[in-house]
């Protein structure tokens, strides 16, 4: 079933001035639930404007966004409930940090749900634990964590409001590579556990290629491609054109296919990779 | 939005406004706004508010950004314009209790309406058609001589340098930081004043925050940059006069004799 559903989305910036831009034009798809779906384009494309219209941060200029089979704008007084339920994680969420301690600012999403002091705590404490964070951190000053902490605490304080669909605009920029590998697992197994529904918005070809069941492609404020991950990275070319790159694993296979070995270019991993390499070596020998 | 905010936004251009002298922009306009309280009768107000729209005609940017500043303001306006209504001397138009309405009272209110909207607007000419760095520059220039007296002409200048510099950025961190509490079901909009008070809360804090994160990350790299104050700086780009200024100085320096010779011989409202 379609959880979100976005049809001929269209956004104009400043419209009627001199800064007229359209960011958005024509863009129509549709997530079902419990997917992983990843978004890549260039910078620029329109990736973070299309992401602030799914949870109604931004009104579109035209076209309709559906929850559930329902106009997210039919009652304008109620967008507060489809933010609940679309959660979203902004880049570099830790500047969004402002509560005396970590446990507040994690519940503030919660307690705006208007939420039982209990059923706030259970959140909490489970949000936090998702994310990473450690227990006794939980009542130190969110400004005396380390960088990577504060990412998480923030990350936390989304998923704190348990919502259907969880958007991360670039939740690994400026993370060292051992934070994001774990950061990136965290969020995967959010995901596994709680079988909601995650869009990854990412530069990170091989962030996205390891975890997005479809990918988005956006170009110029328009939707490019929606596959899946394999039939999206297989196309070397047409990504390169559009400034993007294909993983770098699969970019050897794509590679090794033009000299003339027959191996699968729908790999995306590593793993997968050096598997099927080892396959055809033992195949050649 | 709050990006929607022109006030001490530069728009660059290519007109005669543009081209012309920022200390020479800075001065004039100081007399503008002088001569604008010295207009004491509607004929010399009138002539200072023509000049004034034909100044702004002169940017040759839209209206519609001078009425974007002009809406920031509005309350103060409307608000000072109502007070002067209630304040009037003179013949009593209408009484109620202690609430008098005097013809006095409505001239004052015209006056100042019409001098705050002027005010506001040839403002905005100053910093829409002055880059922030030429701005701080005649201001460092014009204030020289106080160096007399120990004043530190150039800290002061760069000081207002980074502070225009950094209110667009700032204004987008609010917008970001906003979006991001929205997203966590922050209520802005709703809610009288000490709820929405209360509500701004958390964007305020984050952007303090941050306020002070840029402030030392600015300080560490102007400071890698070997910058240590005025003394021996040269400047890339070097103010000159040109007739352009000269021209204008002519053209005001009539209007003012005009708005002089106008106070003479009509009567002064007030």
């Amino acid at each position: 079933m379609a959880v979100l559903k976005v049809e001929g989305l269209k956004l104009v910036y400043g419209a009627g001035t001199s800064f007229e831009k359209t960011a958005l034009s024509d863009v129509s798809f549709s997530v079902n639930e419990g997917e992983f779906i990843g978004i890549i384009g260039h910078t620029g494309s329109g990736k973070s404007t299309l992401v602030q219209l799914l949870n109604g941060l931004l009104k579109p200029t035209a076209g309709t966004v559906e929850l559930y089979g329902k106009n997210i704008w039919k009652e304008p007084k109620k967008i507060r409930q489809v933010r609940f339920k679309v959660g979203m994680v902004f880049q570099y969420p830790e500047y969004q940090l402002f509560e005396e301690t970590v446990y507040k600012d994690i519940a503030f999403g919660p307690a705006n749900m208007g939420l039982f002091e209990e059923e706030i705590d259970k959140k909490v404490r489970a949000a936090a634990e998702f994310a990473g964070l450690k227990e006794e951190l939980l009542e130190k000053s969110p400004f005396d964590l380390s960088g990577g902490e504060k990412r998480r605490a923030a990350i936390a304080g989304v998923m704190a409001m348990d919502p259907d669909v969880l958007i991360l605009d670039e939740p690994t920029a400026g993370l060292d590579p051992l934070g994001r590998d774990a950061l990136l697992s965290q969020i995967q197994s959010y995901h596994e556990v709680r079988k909601n529904t995650v869009i990854l918005v990412s530069h990170s070809m091989e962030d996205i290629a390891r975890m997005a069941d479809r990918v988005l492609v956006m170009n110029k404020g328009k939707k490019e491609m929606f596959d899946t991950t394999e039939n999206i990275f297989s196309q070397g070319k047409t990504l390169e054109k559009m400034g993007l790159r294909v993983p770098q694993i699969t970019r050897i296979m794509l590679l090794l296919r033009e000299k003339g070995i027959p191996v699968d270019t729908g790999v995306l991993t590593v793993e997968q990779g050096f598997r099927e390499i080892m396959h055809h070596m033992a195949l050649l020998s | 939005m709050v990006r929607d905010i022109t006030l001490g936004q530069f728009l660059p251009g290519h007109s005669f406004i543009h081209k012309m002298d920022a200390r020479a922009k800075i001065l004039l306009l100081m007399a503008i706004v002088v001569f604008i309280f010295v207009a004491g009768n509607y004929v010399s107000l009138l002539m200072m508010t023509i000049v004034s729209l034909l100044i702004v005609l002169m940017t040759r940017i839209k209206f519609r950004m001078y009425l974007k500043s002009m809406k920031v303001i509005l309350f103060v306006i409307i608000f000072t314009g109502l007070i002067n209504v209630f304040y009037g001397s003179g013949e009593v138009l209408w009484e109620w209790q202690f609430i008098r309405i005097t013809w006095g009272g409505i001239h004052n209110a015209i006056f100042v309406i019409i001098r705050i909207i002027t005010l506001v607007m040839v403002s905005s000419v100053l910093t829409f058609t002055t880059s922030p760095s030429d701005l701080t520059d005649a201001i460092e220039r014009l204030l020289k001589p106080l160096k007399i007296f120990h004043v530190k002409v150039h800290e002061i200048a760069m000081m207002m340098t980074i502070a225009l510099r950094f209110i667009p950025v700032l204004l987008e961190e609010t917008d970001k930081i906003m979006n991001a509490q929205k997203a966590r079901g922050a209520d802005m909009e709703s809610g009288g004043i000490i709820r929405r008070v209360k509500a701004l809360m958390p964007v305020l804090i984050p952007l303090f925050v941050s306020s002070f994160r840029r402030a030392n990350d600015l300080a560490m790299a102007m400071e890698c940059r070997c910058y240590n104050g005025g003394n021996g700086r040269t400047r890339m780009k070097v103010l000159h006069f040109s007739w352009r200024d000269l021209a204008a100085a002519i053209f005001l320096l009539l209007t003012f004799a005009g708005v002089i010779v106008c106070n003479i011989f009509v009567p002064a409202v007030m």
